[in-house]
């Protein structure tokens, strides 16, 4: 009965939204909102495993790439910054206004130094993913307890090990939440850069059909990058919890 | 150590990656200014050390800080003139400087920052009422707030530049255009907040409330909405910062009037120097936002007891 219940409330709401939709939409005569139905065929039409293999793998494979690089080089460079005060102060103002422009803003200028490959779209993602991703670091590193790390001076553990066993647990919390921000970001970019100049690619397909006014095919893809986004957000929860399931189960003792 | 930090590993705030470290100083925190702090920086022992009395000494982070920009700044300047770069892609800050003063003196600059922050305050003004809104009346409704809870969790994560094509189609390269992109991003960071917000009030105070009859508006003005408010706020200042990101990457994108056109229009026009200007333009403008939105939150939660913890954006 509880599970009754609970998938009812899971699965309750988005079907009568996507029934509101079919009906509403059923017999609709507009160019732009074509039928709900129609939209289905197409998106079973259109995302064929060969449009997979052309446009949405490649698209995935670079969205992957640019978002490792991020997270490598923004939790050390993180570390780096977090651990040295000096370098936290001289660099804190110029971070701070990086992160301040809106990633897309950079296409232009990668497209010029970077040409319009696969490299650009790599960077492109990189250069807005790993914001978030280095100033989370950077927070978490400097949340570390005082008196843990004083204990680990008191101990004499090295600088490894100080980092291993006390600084990186401690900023791991915030460093996971910068890599969710970062994911949502990178999504984003892996769509943007396609837009710009592309021969293949998710963003690149969609920008295409609507520029042939292929209606139904550009709702299909709107939908498909949608569900990517979804899936994206529901591995990173399990990624979340598989790493953090230590910090999780803190918080609801606390709470 | 400030108030947010000290209270971590207990919850980090993602809301407060704009807090990239902890404020400086309270009175027994290391003195930055004192000189021996800077030969040991690694084994601080602040509580041990009175400062120097003499000359107050001169505050090192500021110091270092705009040694950092200048360093920036003269790197930019000089790397053109290494065969590092191909100066024709990157010009020296010396150019792009040029570049920025000009456009300052242009009337269609300044058309096209109004452009922006219009299409800036006006989709955040209406994802904010309509984040708001919304959040109060689901939240209030337990039933409600079950049902839709997976649909907000679906329709989240949802990119909105995915509806691009759909904003071209219908709105072309007008303003609406914008306006949908940057009220759809900013939106759900203010809807996530405030139902964050309207579960956290305190069970003592809506028992309360309920002894004391109080009627549903009364219950929305003196309860729901005095706990919401702080929730509300970070998620403003979420969607502030949001909402700037895509209307300018709406306006390179779609091609709507504004500072992301211009730099469209500098970059196909192989104006590289103005290019690079209306970029450091774009991020100036984010660093105002930032700040602004702190200064209001700050303002508005002036009244408020504690520095209430945050949920999870």
């Amino acid at each position: 009965m509880r599970l009754l219940r609970g998938a009812l409330l899971l699965l309750g709401l988005p079907t009568v939204l996507f029934g509101l939709w079919w009906i509403a939409s059923a017999d609709s005569t507009s160019f732009y909102f074509p039928p709900l139905q129609k939209i289905l065929a197409e998106f079973a039409e259109t995302w064929t495993a060969e449009r997979w293999r052309a446009d949405v793998l490649p698209s995935l494979a670079r969205l992957g790439a640019g978002y490792a690089a991020s997270c490598v080089l923004g939790i050390t460079l993180g570390l780096l910054i977090g651990r040295t005060r000096w370098l936290l102060h001289l660099t804190e103002p110029v971070l701070e206004f990086a992160r301040a422009v809106p990633p897309p803003v950079l296409v232009p200028v990668i497209m010029l130094v970077a040409g319009i490959g696969d490299t650009m779209k790599t960077a492109v993602i990189v250069s807005g993913c790993i914001w978030p991703i280095l100033l989370n670091t950077i927070a978490g590193v400097r949340s570390a307890d005082a008196v843990q790390l004083d204990t680990a001076a008191a101990f004499g553990l090295g600088r490894t090990r100080t980092l291993t066993s006390v600084v990186l647990p401690a900023a791991s919390p915030r460093i996971v939440t910068g890599m969710r921000q970062s994911l949502a970001i990178g999504l984003i970019l892996m769509v943007i850069s396609e837009m710009f100049a592309a021969q293949s690619g998710l963003g690149f397909a969609i920008v295409q059909f609507q520029r042939s006014y292929a209606i139904p095919a550009m709702w299909s893809g709107i939908l498909l990058l949608g569900c990517l986004g979804v899936a994206l957000a529901a591995l990173f929860n399990l990624f979340d919890r598989a790493v953090l399931h230590w910090y999780h189960r803190m918080r609801e003792r606390s709470a | 150590m400030s108030h947010k930090t000290n209270r971590d590993p207990a919850g980090p705030r993602p809301g407060d990656a704009d807090t990239p470290h902890p404020s400086p100083a309270g009175p027994t925190a290391p003195r930055p200014g004192d000189p021996r702090a800077r030969l040991h920086p690694r084994r601080p022992r602040p509580r041990l050390r009175p400062t120097p009395g003499r000359t107050p000494p001169l505050p090192v982070p500021l110091v270092l800080g705009a040694a950092g920009v200048a360093l920036a700044l003269a790197a930019g300047q000089l790397l053109p003139h290494t065969p590092l770069v191909n100066p024709a892609y990157t010009p020296t800050t010396g150019a792009v400087l040029n570049a920025l003063a000009a456009d300052l003196a242009r009337g269609e600059f300044w058309q096209a920052l109004a452009d922006t922050l219009t299409a800036w305050a006006l989709g955040l003004a209406i994802a904010v009422a309509a984040g708001a809104a919304l959040g109060i009346l689901i939240g209030s409704l337990p039933p409600v707030r079950a049902a839709a809870n997976s649909t907000i969790e679906f329709l989240r994560p949802i990119p909105s530049v995915a509806l691009v094509p759909l904003a071209v189609l219908l709105f072309g390269t007008r303003l609406p255009s914008t306006l949908l992109l940057v009220v759809y991003a900013a939106f759900w960071q203010v809807l996530v907040q405030v139902l964050a917000g309207v579960r956290d009030i305190d069970p003592v105070a809506a028992d309360t409330a309920r002894s004391l009859r109080l009627n549903p508006w009364q219950r929305l003005r003196h309860l729901a909405w005095p706990t919401a408010l702080p929730y509300l706020m970070t998620g403003v200042r979420l969607a502030a910062t949001v909402a700037l990101v895509l209307a300018i990457t709406a306006e390179l994108v779609i091609g709507s009037p504004g500072l992301g056109h211009e730099i469209a229009v500098a970059q196909s026009s192989g104006a590289t120097e103005r290019m690079y200007a209306l970029i450091l333009v774009a991020g100036g403008l984010g660093v105002l936002v930032n700040l602004g939105v702190r200064a209001v939150e700050r303002g508005a939660l002036r009244w408020h007891p504690s520095v209430r913890s945050e949920a999870p954006a």
